[in-house]
C-alpha cells in the first residue's frame, strides 16, 4: 500500500522453515482424558479457583475467577469432573510446579449455555469486564489480559492487528488468517469501536500471500476501511516495539506502553478469540498450536488448553531421534527436555528438537568485539557491553547500558561469531536485578516498620516520663501545700478564686 | 507571701515538666544524617545484629563515622558490601567469612496450636511482623518477616520455627553461566570459610 514504513534497525533473516506446517489445514486435536490447567495463564495476578475437587463442570464453565483487574478467568476446556487441585509442573525452564486444576474429561464435551453478547448496547466498561470473564488474553505469547488494553480514555490513533509472525517454524497465525479471516476482521471492528481508534492496520510479513489475500477479501466483504500492510520479512518484525515503530514511526521505550503513544496492538489469534467470546459466548478454552521440527507430520493443531505437550507432539509423530522440545520459536522460545507439562494460552508452537536439526552450540569463546551483535540488535543496544557487565556481575552497569530495553529477541546471539549465549546472560542479569529490586522493596518496608516501631517505643517512653514528671510535680505541690496549710487558712478563698482573676 | 510560695511551687512544677519534655525532645530526636540514611537504605533491614550492632541503623551510623568496616553484614551479602563501597568511595572488602553465596529467604513460622499467647515474640520482632494479642494465638505475617530469628529465643514454649520459602516460577531466576573464573572465586570463598 502507499504508506511509508519506518524500517527498524538491525534484525536478522533466519531460515523460515514454515512451509512444512503451513501446508495442511488446522486439525482438531482429539480430546485427551485429563487436562491440567495451571491457574496462571496470563501476565498479572492468577485467578482463584471457584470449584472443588469432585465438582462436575461443563465446557466453558468458570473454574477460576479473576479477582483483580490485571487478571483473567480460567474455564473448563471440556465437560467432566474436577479431579485435583494441586501443584503440577509447568513448561518452564525451572521445571517448577505451580497451582493447577485437573479436569478428567467425561468425553461428552458438553458446553454450558452459550449466549452472544449484545455488545453494541453495552457500555465499553461492561464489554471489558465480559472479556476478562471470558479469559481473553494475548495469544501471541505475551499473554497480557486484553481487557486491560482496551482503555477508552487512551486516545488511540492506530489499532494494529499483528499477523507478522516473524519467528521461524511458527505458522499458527498464518493458518488462522487463511481460515478465519472473517472472524478476525469482525473482531478488529469490535476492538476499533472499543478503543475508538481512527485507523486500523493489519501487519503481515510478505511471506504469507494467502493470509494477506484472505484478509483483504474479508475486509472488502465487510466494507471496512482497514489497511493490510505487507512487511518485508525480517525478524523480529512482529515484536511489539519494532512493529509499532515500523508502522507509525513512534518509538516506545521499555517503560512506556505503546498505549501512551496512541497505539494499541493485538495479535490476530487474540482478535479472533475476542470475536468468539462476544459473538458466540465462547471463552478461551482452545488455541491453535504449531507442531513442527523433527516430526513426520508437521501441522497446526487446535488443542484444548491443558492438554499435555507430549500428547500433542505424538499427534504429529515425532521421529525417533527427538531429544527435546522448543516451546515457542527457535529464536525466543524455551528449550526444554521432553515434557508432559500442559499447553497454556501462551503456547503457540512446539518444535521437536534433534541433534541433526538443532546441533549443540559450539562452546563459547571470548568476545572479539566485532560489533556484529550491535548491528543486529533491533533495539539499538550494545549487546557486547551488556554481556561484559552481566558476566562480571556488575548489574548496575548493565542497567546503565539499557539492559531493560533488551527484548530478548536473540538476534545478537544468532550472529555472534564467538557463539556466546548472549540472551542467557541477559536473562540472568535481568533476574538478578529484579530480585534485587524485590529485596530493596522489602527492606524499605521493613525499615519503615522498624522506624515506626522505634518511634512508638520512644513515644511511649516519653509519655511515661511525662506522666512521672507530672506525678512528681503534683506530689511536690501537695507537699508544699501541706507545709503551708496551717498559715494559709485565711487566704484559701482568695486562692480558689485566683484562676478566675488570671 | 503564701500566695507567692504557691505560685513558686506551681512555677517549679511547670519548669520541671517543661525540662522533662525538652529533654525528651532532644534525647529522642530522630537524627537526619543524610550519609547515615543512605547507608541505612542499602542495609537489608533484617535488624538481626549479626554485624555486632543492635540493628541496621546503629551499624549505618558506625560506618558513617568510620568506626566500622563495610563488610560485616551477613544478610546484605557481597552485593551489599559492593553497594556500600560504591556509595562511600571506599575499596570493596569481601565479606569477612562468607560461605553461602546464594541467599535463601527464610521466614519464622509459629506452630499455632503450641502458642500460649505470651506476646513475648511480638515484643522481640523489630519489624512488627507478628500479630496476636495476650492469651491469643499469634501468627507471623509471611510477607513482612525478614527471617532475623530474633523471635525464636524469647518464646518460652519454643513454638517458633524457621522455614525456607520454596522457590516458585515467579521468584525463579535464570542461573549464572558457570565459567572457570566464577568457580574459582566460590572455591576460594569456601576455603576461607574453612579456615
Ligand atoms: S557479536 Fe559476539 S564476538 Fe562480536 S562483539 Fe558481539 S558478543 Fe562480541
Ligand atoms: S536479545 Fe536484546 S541485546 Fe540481543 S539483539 Fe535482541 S534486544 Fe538486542
Ligand atoms: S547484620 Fe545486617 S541485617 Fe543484621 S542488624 Fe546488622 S546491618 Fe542489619
Ligand atoms: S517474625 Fe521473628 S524472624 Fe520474622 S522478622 Fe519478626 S522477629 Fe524476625
Amino acid at each position: 500500500m502507499l504508506r511509508t514504513l519506518f524500517p527498524f534497525p538491525g534484525g536478522v533473516k533466519p531460515e523460515p522453515h514454515k512451509e512444512a506446517s503451513a501446508k495442511a489445514p488446522i486439525a482438531s486435536a482429539p480430546l485427551p482424558e485429563r487436562l491440567v490447567l495451571p491457574l496462571r495463564q496470563s501476565a498479572g495476578v492468577a485467578p482463584l479457583p471457584v470449584v472443588r475437587v469432585g465438582d462436575r463442570v461443563k465446557k466453558g464453565q468458570v473454574i477460576a475467577a479473576a479477582e483483580q483487574w490485571v487478571s483473567a478467568s480460567l474455564h473448563a476446556p471440556t465437560s467432566g469432573k474436577v479431579a485435583d487441585i494441586g501443584h503440577y509442573p509447568l513448561a518452564h525452564p525451572s521445571g517448577l510446579a505451580a497451582p493447577a486444576i485437573v479436569i478428567e474429561a467425561d468425553g461428552r464435551d458438553e458446553w454450558r449455555e452459550r449466549q452472544p453478547l449484545d455488545w453494541q448496547k453495552l457500555a465499553p466498561q461492561a464489554v471489558r469486564q465480559y472479556l476478562q470473564q471470558s479469559g481473553v488474553v494475548g495469544l501471541g505469547g505475551a499473554v497480557f489480559p486484553s481487557h486491560v488494553k482496551l482503555d477508552a480514555n487512551a486516545q488511540i490513533e492506530e489499532l494494529i492487528i499483528n499477523g507478522a509472525e516473524c519467528e521461524p517454524y511458527i505458522t499458527c497465525d498464518d493458518r488462522l488468517m487463511r481460515e478465519c479471516a472473517a472472524e478476525i476482521v469482525s473482531g478488529a471492528a469490535l476492538l476499533r469501536d472499543l478503543t475508538g481508534a481512527r485507523q486500523t492496520l493489519f501487519a503481515i510479513e510478505n511471506n504469507k500471500p494467502e493470509a494477506i489475500r484472505a484478509l483483504r477479501g474479508a475486509i472488502s466483504e465487510q466494507h471496512e476501511d482497514f489497511i493490510v500492510i505487507t512487511l518485508p520479512t525480517r525478524y523480529p518484525a512482529g515484536s511489539l516495539r519494532q512493529l509499532v515503530y515500523a508502522l507509525t514511526g513512534k518509538h516506545a521505550p521499555f517503560n512506556v506502553l505503546p498505549t501512551a503513544l496512541g497505539v494499541q496492538c493485538f495479535n490476530v489469534a487474540t482478535v479472533q478469540s475476542v470475536w468468539r467470546a462476544v459473538a458466540h459466548g465462547e471463552p478461551v478454552v482452545r488455541r491453535v498450536v504449531t507442531v513442527s521440527g523433527n516430526v513426520r507430520a508437521p501441522k497446526n493443531w487446535e488443542a484444548p488448553i491443558g492438554m499435555s505437550m507430549d500428547a500433542l507432539l505424538q499427534l504429529s509423530e515425532p521421529l525417533s531421534d527427538t531429544d527435546g522440545l522448543i516451546v515457542g520459536g527457535p529464536m525466543m522460545g524455551l528449550s526444554l527436555p521432553l515434557t508432559d507439562a500442559p499447553i497454556t494460552k501462551g503456547s503457540n508452537c512446539l518444535i521437536a528438537r534433534s541433534p541433526r536439526l538443532f546441533p549443540p552450540r559450539p562452546p563459547e569463546s571470548p568476545c572479539i568485539r566485532c560489533t556484529a551483535c550491535a548491528q543486529a540488535c533491533p533495539q539499538g543496544l550494545q549487546p557486547f557491553e551488556l554481556y561484559w557487565w552481566s558476566r562480571a556481575r556488575d548489574f548496575a552497569k548493565a542497567a546503565d547500558y539499557a539492559l531493560a530495553e533488551c527484548v530478548e529477541c536473540g538476534c545478537c546471539a544468532y550472529v555472534c561469531p564467538a557463539s556466546i549465549p548472549l540472551v542467557h546472560y541477559f536473562r540472568f542479569a535481568k533476574g538478578e536485578l529484579a530480585a534485587a529490586a524485590r529485596e530493596q522493596k522489602m527492606a524499605d518496608s521493613a525499615r519503615s516498620r522498624f522506624e515506626f516501631r522505634q518511634f512508638r517505643a520512644e513515644r511511649e517512653k516519653a509519655e511515661k516520663a511525662e506522666k512521672l514528671a507530672k506525678a512528681a510535680a503534683a506530689q511536690a505541690a501537695k507537699q508544699a501545700e501541706t507545709a503551708t496549710t496551717p498559715l494559709a487558712t485565711t487566704q484559701d478563698a482568695t486562692m480558689k478564686s485566683d484562676p478566675d482573676h488570671a | 507571701m503564701d500566695i507567692l510560695t504557691a505560685i513558686a511551687v506551681m512555677a517549679l512544677g511547670a519548669l520541671l515538666l517543661g525540662a522533662a519534655l525538652g529533654y525528651a525532645a532532644i534525647r529522642f530526636k530522630v537524627e537526619g544524617n543524610p550519609v547515615t540514611d543512605k547507608i541505612n537504605a542499602i542495609l537489608p533491614q533484617t535488624q538481626c545484629g549479626q554485624c555486632g550492632f543492635p540493628g541496621c541503623k546503629p551499624y549505618a551510623e558506625a560506618i558513617a563515622s568510620g568506626a566500622a568496616e563495610i563488610n560485616l553484614c551477613t544478610p546484605g551479602g557481597d552485593e551489599g558490601a559492593r553497594k556500600l563501597a560504591e556509595l562511600l568511595g571506599r575499596d570493596y572488602v569481601p565479606l569477612a567469612c562468607e560461605v553461602e553465596t546464594e541467599k535463601k529467604r527464610v521466614v519464622a513460622v509459629i506452630v499455632e496450636d503450641r502458642c500460649i499467647g505470651c506476646t513475648l515474640c511480638i515484643q522481640a520482632c523489630p519489624v512488627d511482623a507478628i500479630v496476636g494479642a495476650a492469651r491469643q494465638m499469634h501468627t507471623v505475617v509471611e510477607s513482612l518477616c525478614t527471617g532475623c530469628e530474633l523471635c525464636l529465643k524469647p518464646c518460652p514454649v519454643e513454638c517458633i520455627d524457621l522455614r525456607a520459602l520454596p522457590e516458585t516460577p515467579e521468584t525463579w531466576r535464570w542461573p549464572e553461566i558457570r565459567r572457570p573464573g566464577i568457580e574459582d572465586r566460590r572455591q576460594c570463598v569456601e576455603e576461607m570459610a574453612a579456615c
